[in-house]
């Protein structure tokens, strides 16, 4: 199978500081020989802490920010060697949605227009034909037609994260690449939103980039999961794989480090001590050395390669000694009666999956709730 | 043994633009004794923040309006002087927010920030006020507190930050700690130190917590009572091991439902329909029948009662038992 999007040892310094006379003083290592590759129809997962590169690594995909060095290919294309044309064409083909739906939508345009405005940019639709195809995107996000007349802000915080999911998907992409989507939403909001990404995955075989730091969610949505710390991937598995056992001692700290919602759950949990080391003078060797309970000398002087081992890939110099990771706490199941009052949740919007999901228009006034 | 903090029918109303009315906490009872901590859960715009802004006295006293009655160990806070409420923040009261950079004063070191506590309120002279302060920033596991106690909070990362935050907080040993959202702003493994660090400070004083937060999981690692809000009331209270096991309001259920599980892969996540209700004109009857998938016109018709399951256990909800609905 061909993969649709392939990146292979992208690399991307950024110059912090440069001296008098225009010499790099200081560079950030954001992204540092970074590979994977995503099948079409597929959900890939971009994890790791603040800092670690994930979203420079979506930036650098998309040509947003240019890549020191690497390689890009999107369905056997190279994409650093587009010209401006090509790479309007290729745009069309992956497009991106942010995580703050606040800052995303151009507050003096209305939603029909912002709507419109790709179809504009990337397709030959006669501006009559947009209407109906701005209807029928606000359809398939669980909008109502009404919302194209309103602008952004008389929306909430759920009802603005479908506006850009369906910006993104008015030019038919292949691949969409989520940027913490849903970490800026209530829970029960952030849980329409996700049964919207799968389903609109199923129906119109999209792949995704899924870039977060929640892994719960994560385990939600993923196919397949990259762990990144610090610039580079230290373990990619399917998702299933990755959190029954972890191998890498970083994925199996983020995945401890989940609080789940079970009181009883007694786990080993493996606490992480001190922070993570600037970006600016990473630690030598294995970058996750200065943090990891398994450090030993080689780990301070080698960097680990990422070695794959039947399609579950880890950089850690040690994982085939280490122990095997006790993460099968996942807290209890809830008891059949639980069970079937929350699937009474499920299933109203199962009967009404295009309507009633968000009520137009009380979304302003329950923001201004909140502040006084 | 009579609590510690008693909050009765809290109201808060803030006064907007063109005479608009919020209601943002309407009739909240809730009491926490010494050495428990008490979770309170709901989403933004439950009123949840807005509680205990209130307890601290920190709402703006122009365009807000506070009834009611909150106690603490007998003194009636409302009706406090503003001398003396000053005199009990940062001394038996104390308050954890959730972002640490804010927060801080970024043109004083972390050092000075908790000296001036102890002086304020202790009395204390500078050199022993920084002796303290060192110790303190030892006891929240800051590394090498002699030099970081000099350091200015853009210094520190967030993890630090907020472990500094905390050392502020407890410098005078309160009596009462309110932590809104502590580790909201912070990475997993982060979080992980931090809650760590809570359940340590839980037991090893008898302080009484609040634990603001919309995190269900923190909830249920530092809890001992949870109080479940929305649209401004408490719709549920419970001991944390009964709600996760047997939560009695359908809120509480949808909460729980929406919650991406570990243990197995779901199709589907649970969805609580629509939205939060404008609190400047909240439905008549139940805040949550138009979102509930069970509500009928009685629910729609009037405020539902407070329904007892067990002792410690009650839900705000016509409906309760809910295990009728499904037998």
């Amino acid at each position: 199978m061909s993969a649709l999007l392939e990146v292979e040892d992208l690399v991307r310094h950024f110059v912090v500081r440069r001296s008098l006379f225009g010499r790099p003083l200081a560079t950030v290592q954001a992204v540092d020989g970074v590979s994977f590759s995503v099948a079409a129809g597929e959900t890939l997962a971009l994890v790791g802490e603040s800092g670690c590169g994930k979203t420079t690594v979506s930036r650098l995909v998309l040509r947003l920010i240019e890549p020191t060095s690497g390689k890009v290919r999107f369905d056997g294309q190279d994409v650093l060697a587009f010209d401006a044309a090509a790479l309007r064409r290729f745009r069309r083909q992956a497009q991106l949605v942010f995580q703050d739906p606040y800052g995303s939508l151009n507050p003096r345009m209305t939603v029909g227009e912002i709507l419109a405005e790709p179809l504009a940019l990337h397709t030959a639709l006669p501006p009559r034909k947009r209407a109906v195809r701005v209807a029928e995107l606000l359809d398939t996000v669980g909008l109502p037609g009404v919302a194209a007349r309103r602008y952004p802000h008389e929306f909430s915080g759920g009802q603005r994260q479908r506006v850009a999911i369906a910006r993104a998907l008015a030019v038919e992409p292949k691949l969409v690449i989520c940027d913490e989507p849903v970490s800026a939403l209530d829970v029960s909001i952030r849980s329409q939103i996700l049964n919207l990404l799968r389903e609109l995955q199923r129906r119109l075989g999209l792949a995704y980039i899924f870039i977060s730091h929640d892994l719960a969610v994560v385990k939600h949505i993923a196919d397949r999961v990259a762990v990144m710390n610090l610039g580079r991937i230290v373990e990619t598995a399917p998702a299933e794989q990755l959190f029954a056992q972890p191998r890498h001692p970083y994925s199996h700290a983020l995945i401890s480090a989940i609080p789940l919602p079970d009181p009883a759950a007694r786990r080993d949990r493996l606490v992480l001590q001190g922070d993570l080391p600037s970006p600016l003078a990473p630690p030598p060797g294995c970058r996750f050395h200065t943090r990891c309970p398994h450090v030993i000398a080689r780990c301070r002087a080698e960097v680990p390669a990422l070695i794959d081992d039947a399609g579950h890939a880890t950089a850690c110099h040690r994982w085939t000694e280490l122990p095997p990771a006790a993460v099968a706490a996942t807290g209890a199941s809830p008891s059949p009666a639980l069970e079937r009052l929350m699937a009474a949740f499920t299933r109203v919007s199962d009967v009404e999956p295009a309507h009633g999901v968000d009520k137009v228009g009380a979304g302003s006034r329950h923001d201004n709730c909140s502040a006084p | 043994m009579p609590a510690l903090l008693e909050i009765d029918d809290l109201k808060v109303t803030f006064h907007g633009d063109a005479g608009r009315i919020t209601r943002a906490v309407d009739g909240v009872s809730l009491a926490v004794a010494r050495g428990r901590t008490l979770g309170v859960v709901g989403e933004s715009g439950s009123g949840k923040s807005v509680t205990f802004l209130a307890v601290m006295g920190l709402l703006p006293p122009r365009s807000s309006h506070v009834s009611g009655h909150i106690r603490f160990d007998g003194l009636d806070l409302l009706a406090l002087p503003d001398r003396a409420l000053r005199d009990l923040r940062g001394d038996r009261l104390a308050m954890i927010f959730q972002e640490p950079m804010t927060s801080l004063n970024p043109s004083l070191t972390i050092g000075e920030q908790i000296i001036e506590v102890f002086v304020r309120h202790r009395g204390l002279p500078r050199d022993k006020a920084r002796r303290e302060a060192i110790e303190m920033l030892r006891r929240v596991r800051i590394p090498s507190p002699e030099q970081r106690v000099d350091d200015y909070p853009h210094r520190l990362s967030g993890g630090m930050r907020q472990r500094a935050m905390i050392a502020i907080a407890l410098a005078c040993h309160p009596e009462l700690i309110i932590a809104d959202e502590p580790t909201t702003a912070l990475d997993v493994t982060i979080q992980a130190q931090i809650l760590d660090l809570l359940r340590d400070l839980k037991s090893a004083s008898d302080a009484a917590i609040v634990l603001i937060t919309h995190d269900l999981g923190v909830i249920a690692e530092v809890a001992d009572d949870v109080a479940v809000m929305y649209a401004g009331e408490v719709v549920e209270q419970a001991p944390v091991a009964a709600l996760f096991a047997a939560p009695e309001h359908p809120y509480t259920v949808g909460l729980l439902g929406s919650l991406p599980r570990l243990d197995q892969k779901a199709d589907q996540l649970a969805v609580i329909d629509g939205m939060v209700p404008d609190m400047s004109a909240p439905p008549p009857g139940c805040r949550f029948a138009p979102r509930c998938p069970f509500a009928d016109d009685a629910c729609r018709a009037a405020p539902p009662p407070v329904v007892q399951v067990s002792a410690t256990h009650w839900s705000r909800c016509y409906k309760t038992p809910l295990a009728r609905l499904v037998a």
